[in-house]
């Protein structure tokens, strides 16, 4: 019989324990799975801190809750966090069955645990008396030595085994920045830069193209994301002029200086040639004041 | 209370992780069930160890920690490799045994 501080703790512990598998083996997302079975490990470490066995508890939260549970999140981050859990079936009622499966064998183990004979516990007060790290090292340098040393071959196998599967080999070797540019001199599609977007236009946001000379659209000043998804902004010259009424209204609603409105622009004109004599110096700063 | 009810909850949690692996189809999600199997048989043998006094149970306890670390390694590295090829993690999808 224990205390009933520790029964306390362990009916708490349990729901927590119990609460966080049933998560796992319901929640349809694999990160939220990782959550829950995180949650398990930590009752788990208080559990083993509560029988006397406190390195392994220490361990329980360092190794599982601390490396295992964080590869997996970085596995999941990888690889499943879009692919949740298809709920088709590939063999008719195997679910059910499983279920089912699940269910008597819950029901045997249980069965089986209530009818040993396991009213006598002796309790780990003197095999902890030198302290619980102590005992187990003495244990795993004397009477278990060969096993631990066959422990460390196999995390060593591990870590190859980890670093020869994830490794990719290169079918051919990467093409250098040199011969990219002799490729696209070669294929004489486009040498110099991409033209910049909305340089010529009325906004400079990245979905705005810029215009061309003749006042058409250059495609290309929009990335290659955004041209693919079909969201270039409409620049035509109704386009602009609605959107500058719609901002000349904003102004007036929120009662903005004239001087502080943006421009209503109309469709591109011919471009001015400045006269070479004129444009006194003094005109200058008005003019900058005009185009505020 | 009797220090048994450790066992029972070791046996709930080792039944929850087996009918997991039956019932769920991400890749990750089972390795996940299996790692909670390895810590329900975790729990049984810290409780054994209890029971009867000496600290074997929580050797084999820790070599079993040990043994899973290893087996999460290189098991998350062939799920990885087998997404790379695949482009899925379900195991209904992985029916062939070459890559």
């Amino acid at each position: 019989m224990t205390s009933s501080g520790e029964a306390v703790q362990f009916w708490i512990l349990a729901v927590i324990a119990v609460g966080g598998a049933l998560g796992m083996l319901l929640m349809r997302k694999a990160v939220h799975s990782a959550l829950c079975l995180a949650a398990t490990m930590l009752a788990l470490a208080v559990c083993y801190l509560a029988q006397g066995a406190v390195f392994l508890g220490v361990v329980q939260i360092v190794v599982y809750t601390g490396a295992i549970m964080m590869l997996f999140l970085f596995v999941v981050m990888l690889v499943g966090v879009t692919t949740a859990d298809s709920l088709k079936e590939q063999l008719k009622g195997q679910r059910i069955a499983a279920v089912f499966c699940g269910l008597g064998f819950g029901v045997l183990l249980i069965a089986g645990i209530a009818n040993a004979r396991l009213s006598h516990f002796t309790g780990l007060a003197e095999a902890n008396a030198e302290g619980n790290a102590q005992g187990l090292a003495r244990l795993i340098f004397t009477k278990y030595v060969w096993a631990f040393e066959l422990t460390g071959a196999l995390l060593i196998t591990a870590a190859i085994g980890a670093m020869v599967l994830t490794h990719r080999e290169h079918v051919k070797t990467p093409r250098t920045q040199r011969e990219l540019a002799a490729q696209r001199v070669k294929d004489n599609i486009q040498l110099p830069p991409l033209p910049a977007p909305g340089v010529y236009a009325r906004h400079n946001a990245v979905d705005v193209p810029g215009l061309l000379p003749d006042g058409t659209v250059a495609e290309d000043s929009v990335m290659a994301t955004l041209r693919e998804r079909g969201q270039i902004r409409d620049v035509s010259p109704q386009m602009i002029r609605r959107m500058a009424e719609l901002e000349s209204t904003t102004a007036d609603w929120l009662g903005r200086p004239p001087s502080a409105r943006p421009p209503v622009t109309g469709p591109r004109k011919a471009l001015e040639t400045v006269p070479k004599k004129a444009a006194p110096r003094q005109a200058a700063p008005k003019q900058e004041e005009d185009e505020a | 209370m009797n220090p048994v009810n450790y066992l029972y909850l070791a046996a709930l949690l080792f039944t929850i992780g087996a009918s997991g692996v039956l019932i769920r189809r991400n890749a990750i999600v089972l390795f996940m069930c299996v790692e909670l199997m390895l810590n329900a048989s975790n729990l049984a043998l810290v409780t054994f160890s209890r029971m009867h006094g000496n600290l074997d149970g929580q050797i084999i306890a820790f070599f079993t920690m040990v043994v899973a670390a290893a087996e999460v390694v290189v098991g998350l590295a062939i799920i990885v490799s087998i997404f790379r090829t695949r482009h899925s993690a379900s195991v209904d999808d992985s029916n062939l045994m070459k890559l």
